[in-house]
């Protein structure tokens, strides 16, 4: 699944690197601490966070992550948008809750792969 | 110059986790004993003792630098100090509309009491002291450094409420005054193991809850006096003035 069709599917708002939108979603990690997600996310997986600190882009890019996915209605600071743009990994935004948006997302992506 | 000795992160009884023998008159006897020349006082999200500990401390010469450790909604500690009790209770005003309103359980995380220099009780504190605030790392340094205070994110060395724990590194590009490590790391390791904090000064500081821990680590200052200014001076390298 790319990440424009999840952000399709769950009404997720788009608010920048929109030029990842093709990126592959491989999985998902699901943590607000960001020295914990800098040693365990994995590559393609879509992270999910109420960080909206610039670092979360520096972490996305290491780990060469497939989006970014703000929960609880949080938006990005503004540098943070600047550095989602400039490396091409969008960041995408709900409403929803931690909780639901991993048990969506989870769901979807199990249908997916059978 | 001369060389002065300095432990900015001391709490007070005021902090729930903040032993009950922590009174501001045992604060200032301890630091004496332990040779210090300047204290720092940093209670959780409070200033509520800083002018108590300032007047007896400066009856027998201990600067004290007055300011808190501030939570920020990222659960990040930073210090943050005020050169002026008008600055003070101004941060103080911003510290009681930010900080999340939890009822504090003495029973679970400790009292939260204002006391005279007597050690009567004048006030207990009801707000939970070690809830965050909503205030973001980048907010706090903004509101910090608006007041003219100094803003020194806390023990960024720790695995647990430092930037590198919340946000995974220091950022390279923070305004911060200083960087303070804990005593579970030296100087020469920290800056060997981050070379991209090299511009920023470096303080050490014990995080004292009791007071057999104040002093346990300290920061040394060469500057004219102790003073806020000298202090600041001395953290930007300014005029001569240095951390040693």
């Amino acid at each position: 699944m790319k990440v424009a069709e999840l952000a399709e599917k769950q009404e997720m708002k788009i608010v920048s690197g929109h030029q990842g939108l093709s990126r592959i979603i491989e999985g998902g990690y699901a943590c607000d601490l960001l020295s914990d997600v800098m040693g365990n996310a994995v590559e393609g997986q879509v992270w999910i966070t109420l960080q909206t600190h610039k670092n979360i882009m520096a972490i996305a890019s290491l780990k060469e992550l497939a989006a970014v996915i703000l929960v609880k209605g949080l938006q990005p600071d503004e540098d943070t948008k600047k550095q989602s743009d400039e490396e091409g990994i969008p960041i995408l935004t709900t409403q929803g809750e931690a909780f639901e948006t991993a048990g969506k997302i989870y769901r979807l992506l199990q249908e997916q792969t059978g | 110059m001369t060389e002065y000795s300095a432990d900015l992160h001391i709490h007070t009884v005021l902090s729930p986790c903040g032993s009950l023998d922590m009174a501001p008159k045992t604060i200032v006897n301890k630091a004496k004993e332990k040779h210090l020349d300047i204290i720092g006082i940093t209670d959780h999200n409070h200033t509520g003792h800083c002018r108590v500990v300032s007047e007896i401390a400066s009856q027998h010469q201990l600067f004290v630098l007055c300011g808190a450790e501030v939570t920020t909604r990222e659960d990040a500690h930073c210090l943050a100090f005020f050169p002026s009790f008008a600055l003070l209770n101004n941060f103080q005003l911003l510290l009681d509309k930010t900080l999340r309103r939890v009822t504090n359980k003495p029973e679970l995380f400790g009292h939260q009491v204002i006391v005279n220099r007597e050690e009567e009780i004048l006030q207990e504190i009801e707000p939970l002291l070690i809830s965050a605030t909503t205030l973001s790392v980048d907010e706090l340094e903004a509101e910090v450094h608006r007041r003219g205070g100094l803003f020194i994110p806390a023990h960024v060395n720790r695995s647990a409420y430092s930037l590198t724990s919340q946000l995974g590194f220091v950022p390279p590009s923070i305004n911060a005054d200083a960087l303070e490590i804990s005593k579970h790391i030296t100087k020469e390791q920290f800056r060997c193991d981050n070379p991209a904090l090299n511009k920023f000064s470096l303080i050490r500081s014990s995080d004292a809850h009791f007071p057999e821990d104040i002093g346990a680590v300290n920061t040394r200052f060469s500057i004219k006096e102790p003073s806020f200014e000298e202090i600041r001076k001395a953290l930007h390298r300014e005029d001569g003035r240095a951390v040693l």
